[in-house]
């Protein structure tokens, strides 16, 4: 760890969540940590309220799906320390079968609508939330678009075959 | 400043039998020609497409020597829904609602390739064309047509316009192309 500030976050996040800690780097001087989905919520709670760290806001929550992995599903959490401008990246990650992450709509209210749109994208279950529904597509889609099993193109088109279209 | 003797160009005359002090024609046609000179858009404008119909609404191009100086943002004085840019699956059912709610005689220009198509956006959330949910009229090509594209698609709603029966609502082709894309169709 290059960065003072980052390792000083890492630090006060081992002390007390050392167990549930799976890898941590720095990338072009931000700390990213992938920690267990279990505990993700503590973590942020900890994070947002301990005096050492303070990371006050939530810029982005968002989900990712890898399906090479036995891990396959994601989510991605950033946050942002106003007083120190300091920003830290989560990761959570967890298979297909088991997309329950707990919400954290109750730390930070600007998680409401990212983690329905992340519901909308990845079909990710965030249990605890008020509201969870579609948001941006229309509500009678059955599928969670940015899933890799799922085509991209419109399934509609009769008028568009494979070989001529690159689909 | 130069005078020049310009000729005013008149909306053509329909045949009929003139004499002194009347002129006859079929209603039909006198009908036709009053709706065809003063069209009243409705631009339902989403993207790109928009601003190029901005461009024709402008004093450069002057959509408006066409009788269609006034655009109408609500649809019930409108007589031609014009569908500019990208329709998502979404946003469908408004499209729908608005074109409902045109009193009857109405038209629609698709412009663009998204409206018409999809266009580039061949991709789970856009509407594939607006056809899909709505008749329409005349299509424009291009991504985005330019001011001139449009100047000859509203061209050609007119003489849909001047050469429809007045009573087109009425005709069982009319009704029928209503009922197939669930529309009740006027008595």
């Amino acid at each position: 760890m290059e960065n003072e500030l980052n390792k000083k976050v890492l630090e006060e996040l081992i002390k007390v969540f050392s167990d549930d800690i799976k890898s941590a780097e720095e990338s072009y001087g931000m700390l990213s940590v992938t920690v267990s989905k279990n505990k993700i919520y503590a973590i942020i709670k900890f994070l947002k309220e301990n005096s050492e760290t303070n990371f006050n806001f939530l810029t982005d929550l968002t989900g990712i799906h890898l399906p090479e992995n036995k891990e396959d599903l994601g989510v991605i959490y950033h946050l942002h320390n106003f007083y120190k401008n300091h920003r830290i990246r989560l990761k959570i990650f967890f298979s297909t079968q088991d997309s329950y992450v707990d919400s954290i709509v109750d730390l930070y209210s600007g998680a409401n609508w990212m983690e329905r749109e992340t519901f909308d994208f990845f079909g990710i279950h965030f249990k605890g939330h008020p509201n969870l529904t579609r948001i941006l597509n229309m509500e009678d889609m059955l599928i969670h678009p940015l899933r890799k099993e799922f085509p991209l193109e419109d399934q509609s088109r009769k008028d568009k075959n494979d070989a001529m279209f690159g689909r | 400043m130069e005078i020049t003797d310009k000729k005013v160009s008149l909306a053509k005359m329909p045949d009929g039998h003139e004499g002194a002090g009347f002129f006859a024609t079929k209603l039909d046609d006198a009908v036709g020609l009053a709706r065809k000179n003063s069209i009243w858009p409705l631009p339902f404008a989403t993207s790109c497409c928009g601003i190029e119909f901005m461009a024709t609404m402008g004093a450069h191009y002057d959509l408006a020597r066409y009788g269609s100086e006034r655009l109408s943002f609500s649809p019930r004085q409108a007589d031609l829904l014009m569908v500019m840019g990208t329709i998502s699956k979404k946003m469908a059912p408004i499209v729908r609602q608005v074109y409902e709610q045109m009193a009857e005689p109405k038209w629609v220009l698709s412009m663009g390739a998204c409206a018409s198509s999809g266009g580039i956006f061949d991709t789970y959330s856009v509407l594939q064309g607006i056809d899909r949910i709505i008749p329409v009229d005349v299509y424009i090509p291009g991504c985005p047509p330019r001011p001139e594209q449009v100047i000859d698609g509203v061209l050609k709603i007119h003489e849909l316009v001047q050469n429809e029966s007045s009573r087109r609502r009425y005709s069982e082709d009319y009704k029928s192309l209503m009922e197939s894309y669930g529309f009740e169709s006027g008595k």
